[in-house]
């Protein structure tokens, strides 16, 4: 029966934001893998998303997840001439942890570890939250990310100074907006259709 | 299918063919192509599904009035007044005062997180715009004023409330992406229009200068 809520009643919630690898389950039935036809197979984009209940659960709607999925990837993925994929995943994980999703704060701050090297400073984030004081360029990553993401939206002439002071050009700043902007978007959906599970439980959930 | 050819954030954020900003966008060809392919297949779907246009425009409306971003909610606001005879309009307006509020605020699972934790509305529909939008617009636009202020206070019991008021698990996954993609949407118009301003300001200050300096070695000083 595909509608009622699913609940997950024996899942412990993880109760800080963290680096470590965590599990997602979903309040919603996925769409049955072994119903996919071409317009879902094209709407997961890459073939081994079939596995994860949440690309299954937005399968539901196949053509905004293609288009979902394709604006994720150019706006992460594409690094010609820009800014430094760290620094993408740092405005993830700022704009991650302002909304409150532990989910995307905990993948994406991994990512900003893996290509920044820069594990404290990534996990000072985390624990102080977006006022933590890093340096000038990552703080204004992060100022800008916040600015974009607070609701009404408060980004303005003072965050493009800081950015470019820092030695942000347009495009680079540009990415910063689109990484933000996009992450308001991927934080909702984590957060309203599914919770996640504690690091423990992750490789059983996967 | 879709008769959308203007790309509708370079509408939005005031950017025309050709300019400094649409070549910086130019250099993210996909993201730029799907954001706009995301706009379609939410208000232009070509297998529509249950959800209507009609409230497609009036959540689009309201979460972009939430926003207050007055060129956006122009744009969604006229789709919408096409598609509306029965004064739905008028009730999204009344409900963005209503809703009217800043975010992100909401609570943590209970642990070390719970000292961030922030009070503010839990906003439901007045007795009065809900008599015009119905229970299932109403359910919606209570969801998406959830998704908008407050996502970490999201909740299964939150989608069980769209369930019982008629929105179908599949709905419930274009509800979410519509809300959370307008989420986007009205961000990156913002800071694309914010970055124009800024590069503007710019170039007028580099003109003065030039200006300047002209004068000065003309001896004009």
């Amino acid at each position: 029966m595909s509608e009622s809520i699913l609940s997950h009643p024996e899942n412990t919630e993880p109760v800080i934001f963290t680096q470590e690898e965590l599990g997602w389950l979903p309040w919603l039935e996925p769409y049955p893998a072994d119903q996919l036809t071409e317009r879902h197979w094209a709407g997961l984009v890459d073939a081994s998303r079939s596995k994860s209940p949440y690309f299954l659960l937005l399968a539901r709607d196949p053509d905004v997840l293609q288009a979902r999925t394709k604006t994720d990837k150019d706006i992460f993925y594409n690094t010609a001439d820009g800014l430094p994929r760290a620094e993408r995943e740092l405005a993830a994980t700022a704009t991650s942890r302002l909304n409150g999703c532990i989910y995307c704060a905990s993948v994406h701050s991994r990512f900003a570890t893996q290509y920044s090297k820069r594990k404290a400073d990534v996990q000072r984030l985390l624990d102080e939250g977006v006022t933590a004081d890093i340096d000038p360029r990552w703080n204004a990553i992060i100022d800008a990310s916040v600015s974009l993401t607070e609701t009404p939206i408060r980004f303005g002439q003072k965050h493009v100074e800081a950015l470019r002071a820092t030695g942000l050009d347009d495009l680079e700043i540009v990415d910063v907006i689109n990484g933000s902007a996009f992450f308001n978007w991927a934080n909702r959906l984590m957060l309203s259709l599914g919770e996640p599970s504690a690091p423990a439980q992750a490789s059983a959930n996967a | 299918m879709s008769t959308a050819t203007v790309d509708v954030i370079d509408l939005l954020a005031g950017i025309a063919p050709g300019t400094y900003l649409s070549e910086i966008r130019d250099k993210r060809p996909q993201a730029r192509e799907n954001a706009q392919k995301s706009y379609q297949a939410l208000f232009e779907p070509e297998v529509p599904g249950n959800v209507t246009s009609l409230e497609r425009y009036a959540i689009a409306t309201f979460v972009a009035g939430l926003h207050r971003q007055p060129i956006v909610v122009e744009f969604y606001e006229r789709n919408l007044r096409k598609l509306d005879q029965a004064g739905i309009l008028g009730a999204v307006n009344r409900e963005v005062a209503n809703g009217s509020t800043e975010g992100p605020y909401g609570r943590y699972p209970q642990g070390p997180l719970t000292a961030e934790d922030q009070n503010g509305p839990d906003y439901r529909v007045s007795a009065e715009s809900g008599s015009i939008l119905g229970p299932r617009l109403s359910a919606a636009l209570e969801h998406a004023h959830l998704l908008v202020f407050r996502p970490r206070d999201a909740s299964a019991a939150a989608l069980q409330k769209l369930l019982d008021a008629g929105w179908s698990t599949t709905d419930v996954v274009t509800l979410s992406q519509l809300v959370a993609f307008l989420s986007f949407q009205v961000r990156v118009i913002a800071g694309l229009r914010t970055l124009a301003a800024a590069h503007e300001q710019a170039v007028v200050e580099i003109e003065r200068a030039s200006v300047f300096t002209t004068v000065l070695a003309s001896g004009g000083i």
